[in-house]
């Protein structure tokens, strides 16, 4: 399909400055690109590194830390280690080989279910996600409801009581809200499963198994969401009481347009950017508190996983959960600029 | 620092905020008083309802008051709560005091860390922090302080740096006066405020984090803490839906009193704060 040439002579050509142009603007947006993917890195780097540091500085051999339980790992296992770590040679060596291994996916093996840590993260990630996932809709949008609804009636009691509601969910340890749900939902009310992930036995297929799992999943997405919601409740009022005053909305109303579409139109889209790009950075900080509800749920995730190798004192795990979850914040909060640089113009190079 | 008392006062959340943690305080100061046995024997019958047996908040599974745990845990909350913040004011001031003045590459460097340990996720740090060092008060107050004090730095960096421009700064320069005199006592007085602020609300989140490690097994195992006995009381919560439930209402309401506390000083302080939110 080779285009003929008078079908490319119609359109017409674009000016060579405008080129030059589209030209400059193109490889600005590449080198931003490669300069928040190295950013990206130096992180990634920099989080490995601490890593390393944390291994070394643990009161103790590295080698038992890098095995796991220290005195209970075999001495073959533990020399085996000593060597590929280099734990007998300079420490700037032993870094260069600890950042080899991180390099090549190696986490180290969790000593005590005998398999390589970064398998155990991978098949416990979809479970996390999901539950971070939900919870993190969850509170974007009854945060934004909530917020909204309070600014829209600034000053009256609906205001107060979203007011008085974000700030008690935000001096509310999450766990304890967990187990107050539980305490409510499942014990005196009976309507909801207290832990787990689904049905053990059931052996629900297709649309039956998602609603299975769905109503294990609402306990501990509202649990790690409200906080959140309290947070983001607490953004959005602030963010349209301030748009609120300014002169385009006197305008808008000096238009004869009506409250509900200024509201809508104006007022909450302005408000909406400084709380979508906080809830991006935020996001990633979810990851954090599953650790705490997944433990609460025994939801199968990489949150449980940490609190069980916190329990058994399985380093290699630990450190293997935090690298990740740290990784994953890295490359979350990449998205969000890249998104917020579609959403606002303004911040496009 | 009157006019500051004053409209603390008109404040009624702030007043009530004061209010309480003055009663947390004094429990924790007089805790051995009110319950002159340990909190870790067993004083009674294990699962012994509230009210029941002159337990007012009932037992635990080992027969433990739940009422004295509480009261013992005030003093370990508190006193974490404040250490771990004192700790990470003495990061977060040097650092973006150091920032902040010296500007430059410095700056730049300093600023690059910071933002690195705001890029980590914090709890998951502090979990492996205490986990290594093995749980004890030093290594949880090293943790929650090693997790807190980058919104610190990130403060006292911008007060520092619009105070170095301002002339009173400037006069001191060119009268000569040596470096750590201008920092110490022309430029740090002037950005206490927005600190003091911080520092009230750092202890609040202190509480939190202590509370959410202790329940996860990683307290100092010879202080009785309140995230410990949530913890403790959760496997047995269809039986003693006491012992989970008070402990965490201790832990609300101290942080609530805490976070009202900060708010109504931020708002005394520095009346531009009334439309803030907080990170």
């Amino acid at each position: 399909m080779s285009s003929s040439p008078d079908l490319a002579a119609n359109v017409p050509a674009p000016s060579a400055s405008l080129q030059a142009g589209l030209a400059r603007s193109l490889l600005g947006l590449a080198l931003r690109g490669a300069a928040r993917l190295a950013k990206m890195l130096a992180v990634l780097l920099a989080i490995a590194i601490v890593n390393f540091l944390l291994i070394h500085l643990a009161p103790g051999d590295p080698a038992t830390v890098l095995a796991g339980q220290s005195g209970a790992a075999d001495p073959q296992f533990i020399a085996q280690l000593r060597h590929s770590f280099g734990l007998d040679r300079p420490l700037l060596v032993q870094l260069w080989l600890y950042l080899r291994h991180i390099a090549m996916l190696d986490l180290g093996t969790s000593y005590t279910q005998d398999r390589p840590v970064l398998g155990l993260i991978l098949d416990r990630l979809p479970a996390t996600l999901l539950l971070t996932g939900a919870a993190f809709a969850f509170a974007l949008i009854a945060g934004i409801a909530l917020g909204a609804l309070a600014a829209r009636r600034a000053g009256k009691a609906t205001d107060t009581a979203v007011t008085i509601l974000a700030l008690a969910f935000y001096a509310t340890p999450i766990f304890w809200v967990g187990l107050m749900l539980v305490l409510v939902f499942s014990v005196w009310l009976g309507w909801l499963p207290s832990f787990g992930m689904e049905t053990v036995g059931a052996g629900y297929r297709g649309l039956d198994h998602w609603l299975d799992v769905g109503r294990y999943l609402i306990l501990p997405a509202l649990t790690l969401g409200l906080f959140y919601m309290a947070v983001y409740a607490r953004l959005t009022r602030a963010a349209m009481v301030e748009v609120a005053g300014q002169d385009f909305i006197r305008t808008a109303r000096a238009k004869g347009l009506t409250e509900g579409r200024i509201l809508r139109r104006h007022i909450l889209r302005n408000a909406l950017l400084p709380v979508v790009t906080f809830a991006g950075i935020q996001a990633g900080q979810l990851i954090g508190g599953s650790v705490l509800v997944e433990a609460v749920f025994a939801w199968p995730g990489i949150g449980q996983l940490a609190f069980n190798a916190l329990l058994a004192r399985d380093y290699p795990v630990l450190l293997g959960v935090f690298l990740c979850t740290a990784a994953m914040v890295v490359v979350f909060n990449l998205a969000t600029d890249l998104l917020y640089r579609l959403i606002d113009p303004r911040m496009a190079p | 620092m009157r006019t500051v008392l004053r409209a603390m006062a008109r404040n009624r959340g702030a007043l009530g905020g004061a209010i309480f943690l003055a009663l947390v305080l004094a429990l924790a100061a007089f805790a051995h008083v009110l319950f002159p046995q340990s909190p870790w024997d067993m004083a009674g019958a294990p699962f012994t309802p509230p009210g029941q047996d002159g337990f007012l908040l009932g037992t635990d599974s080992l027969g433990r008051d739940v009422a004295a745990g509480i009261a013992y845990g005030a003093r370990v909350s508190l006193l974490i709560g404040a250490v771990s913040t004192l700790a990470a004011l003495a990061i977060g001031v040097g650092l973006g005091a150091l920032a902040g003045y010296a500007g430059g590459l410095i700056d730049d460097a300093l600023m690059r860390v910071t933002e690195f340990f705001q890029t980590i996720p914090s709890f998951i740090l502090a979990v492996v922090l205490v986990a290594i060092f093995s749980p004890s008060l030093a290594s949880i107050v090293g943790a929650i302080a090693i997790v807190s004090w980058p919104p610190v730095a990130r403060v006292v960096r911008a007060e520092f740096r619009t105070l170095r421009a301002r002339e009173f700064v400037q006069a001191a320069e060119v009268q000569g006066r040596s470096r750590a005199s201008i920092v110490c006592r022309e430029i740090l007085p002037n950005a206490l405020p927005p600190i003091v602020v911080l520092a009230s609300l750092m202890v609040a989140s202190a509480i939190l984090l202590e509370s959410a490690l202790s329940f996860l097994g990683l307290g100092d195992p010879n202080l009785m803490s309140w995230g410990f006995i949530i913890g403790a009381g959760r496997s047995v919560i269809q039986l003693a839906w006491w012992v989970s439930v008070f402990p965490g209402i201790a832990i609300f309401l101290t942080v609530l009193a805490l976070n009202l506390l900060g708010e109504g000083l931020g708002e005394a302080l520095d009346p531009r704060l009334r439309q803030g939110t907080r990170l």
